[in-house]
């Protein structure tokens, strides 16, 4: 083997990768956020709401979990401009790993949703309390708490995820490696580098998103 | 010499003592009956004798050989020592024949065609040979731990431990399970039984022992320990029993 | 300017599915190779072993497919000196991947299994091996089905990644024929959409066995 591995090269530009490593956070995080959001909305909408919504909901799900990401981000970016719709690379990235999130973590949601014993809801009806209200404080948070391991899995799911927005020149951190290892020629250290970068991000998700469940759900609550 | 000899078998879990100084001889031939309250460390006890707990301390020994927990020694004990589990524990995804023929053909190399008459015979033994070819799911549980028994004996054990195999019975189909144990006491086979049927332990039974707190309190044969209790603790239990069962009453004293 | 979509354009579309599912299919056979010795490997008594599959997993489903990609695709370039073709990069680099999570839904059917069947085998003098292999294994590999099929439509919309590489699989073809048409509103819907016709009766077939084994299942371990 005539290949000398030059890892300096990658030390050098340790910088930038550590920039893209940011925005890749800074990315994933917001998808995160609003991809709960839309979550929450089609989780409610889809075990509480009425047959159009639910069937609509269903519809959403079934397109976004049957079709592959990487297709989705296309149709955002290249298809959607035809019918005037332009939007930058990075916004259609959001856009595309919100959407993407939404319809996974809608599934996980409502599953939490279903596990709420029902007498819980009936009790809360007949204090009075408002529809809108019983979701707020009676489903929801407890919803969520039960299901937030596999919700932790599928926003990291995203995050790894996030590397193939690349492909449309959102800048992240594959897209930067890819410009470094083009132009430097040591692919192979700059990849392997990145992938411990990604690994990183991965265990540091894991722990700030349990940080959160402690912050959120373990301390006292008159809930 | 006896088959089994338990020399003073020490077993804590944590903070609770199982066992404490439990000794215990089984000769050929005999039929033991373990009895006591839940927690008197019984099934720990009868756990010990096939390798599924190991003692902390005290010694075990099988045909005049001490145990060691090695996995050769062990597997080459289970060939000689049976065991009936409370839920059977059958395979479900097998036939009957084949829950019974695998003991054999694939732990003792038996060849396939002999398993099978073999099968035949021992279900034949627990009045089950017309169930040969259906599966665990298709029969009761009293059918079920009688094709359990049959596997334990298809290995032609020296010896066969029962952990409370009655238990998870509902009690109309106790009757057929505990008439199998009559007659593989009957027929000479050496039996460990951790039981509460008291109707089989004082017809069928050697010896009982009287198990309370992880030590033996009383050990002796039926109509000594059922007729004349020594302590106030097995006095107390076979009054429990009694209040549950009024039977019983026939039988004892 | 640019071709107009046709019958010919859609006729190259159809042409790329047999690489999508013969790379899935590949994949997954490897997979279910490395996946079986992994699961087995998370469940010997030895910890170092124990620790190794762990980690291996740990690595493959923390990092992007992406990056997998790029490392084995440059990794092998530089081990072997040659520049690999597509094709067995692709298909090394996704059997990995399988391999890890069909390992991770794998031990998790061994682990379902109770211990008291352990226990009657070990009784009937059974060794280790032959425990796995005569009583375990069957009824594990029951268990598995339905997520290992889940897992199957999942890697068929990963495949799509490979494309990211220049490998010709649906989603590449779907690119070639944007580039030479510029009718990506037509074309990427369309990819979309065949996607669909391949993933959606696998998901409904993992669900349908789903209900079917946790029916069976509660009369099995029913004693």
């Amino acid at each position: 083997m005539n290949y000398v591995f030059q890892f300096n090269v990658v030390w050098d530009h340790l910088p930038e990768l550590l920039e893209g490593a940011l925005l890749t956070i800074q990315l994933s995080a917001t998808a995160m956020a609003l991809g709960l959001v839309v979550a929450v909305v089609c989780a409610y909408g889809k075990s509480a709401g009425p047959r159009p919504v639910r069937w609509l909901v269903a519809v959403y799900v079934e397109l976004i979990r049957n079709t592959p990401f990487l297709v989705q981000i296309f149709i955002f970016y290249f298809s959607l401009p035809v019918i005037g719709l332009r939007l930058t690379a990075n916004t259609a990235a959001l856009v595309a790993m919100t959407v993407n999130l939404g319809a996974y973590a809608s599934e996980i949601v409502r599953a939490g949703i279903e596990a709420i014993p029902h007498g819980q809801v009936e009790a809360a009806r007949a204090l009075g309390l408002k529809r809108l209200q019983i979701f707020r404080f009676i489903i929801i948070f407890p919803a969520v708490k039960t299901v937030y391991p596999a919700l932790t899995s599928q926003f990291i799911l995203l995050m790894l995820s996030s590397s193939v927005v690349s492909t449309i020149s959102a800048v992240e951190l594959t897209a930067i490696t890819n410009s470094l290892a083009s132009t430097t020629f040591r692919s192979f250290e700059f990849y392997f580098v990145a992938t411990g970068l990604y690994l990183a991000m991965a265990l540091g998700f894991r722990a700030g998103l349990s940080a959160i469940y402690w912050a959120v759900f373990q301390r006292s609550r008159a809930a | 010499m006896p088959l089994l000899a338990l020399r003073r078998i020490t077993k804590r879990f944590g903070a609770h003592q199982a066992l404490e100084e439990v000794s215990l001889a089984v000769e050929p031939g005999e039929v033991v009956a373990i009895i006591g309250r839940s927690g008197s460390g019984k099934s720990t006890l009868l756990r010990c004798i096939n390798g599924l707990e190991w003692p902390d301390s005290g010694t075990i020994e099988f045909d005049g050989r001490t145990f060691e927990p090695t996995p050769r020694r062990l597997k080459a004990l289970r060939r000689e020592i049976g065991i009936v589990f409370q839920s059977y524990n059958l395979f479900p995804h097998l036939c009957v024949e084949r829950n019974i023929t695998l003991g054999p053909t694939a732990a003792k190399g038996m060849k396939l065609a002999a398993a099978r008459e073999l099968a035949r015979k021992v279900l034949r033994m627990v009045d089950l040979e017309d169930k040969i070819a259906a599966y665990p799911q298709q029969l009761s549980g009293g059918q079920q731990q009688r094709v359990a028994i049959a596997r334990a004996l298809a290995m032609e054990p020296r010896l066969v431990l029962f952990d409370e195999i009655t238990a998870a019975l509902d009690p109309e189909l106790i009757g057929e399970v505990v008439r199998v144990l009559d007659r593989l006491a009957r027929d000479g086979m050496t039996m460990v039984l951790v039981t509460h049927e008291m109707g089989f332990a004082r017809r069928s039974a050697d010896t009982i022992v009287f198990m309370h707190q992880g030590r033996v309190w009383e050990k002796g044969p039926p109509a000594k320990l059922f007729g004349a209790p020594v302590t106030a603790e097995l006095a107390s239990f076979i009054d429990a029993i009694l209040s549950v069962d009024p039977s019983e009453k026939r039988h004892v004293g | 300017m640019g071709r107009s979509f046709g019958t010919g354009e859609f006729l190259f579309l159809l042409r790329a599915i047999p690489s999508t599912l013969l790379l899935s299919l590949g994949a997954l056979t490897g997979g279910a190779i490395v996946g079986l010795f992994v699961a087995i490997l998370r469940i010997v008594p030895s910890r170092p072993l124990r620790w190794l599959a762990t980690g291996y997993i740990e690595l493959l489903q923390g990092t992007p497919v992406l990056m997998q990609l790029f490392v084995t695709y440059y990794g092998l370039a530089v081990l072997f000196k040659i520049q690999v073709d597509a094709w067995p990069a692709v298909l090394l680099a996704f059997s990995l991947y399988s391999g890890a999570f069909l390992g991770e839904i794998w031990r998790g059917s061994i682990e379902a299994i109770p211990r008291a069947q352990w226990e009657a085998a070990a009784c009937l003098s059974l060794s280790f091996l032959k425990q796995l292999w005569y009583v375990i294994l069957p009824q594990a590999g029951r268990i598995s089905i339905p997520p290992t099929v889940g897992f199957a439509v999942q890697l068929i919309k990963n495949t799509s990644i490979a494309a990211i590489i220049g490998f010709v699989e649906l989603t590449r073809a779907g690119q070639l024929m944007t580039n030479t048409t510029f009718k990506p509103m037509i074309v990427y819907p369309i990819v979309a959409a065949l996607y669909f016709i391949l993933c959606w009766p696998l998901s409904l077939l993992a669900q349908t066995l789903e209900r079917r084994i946790d029916a069976t299942l509660g009369i099995k371990t029913h004693y």
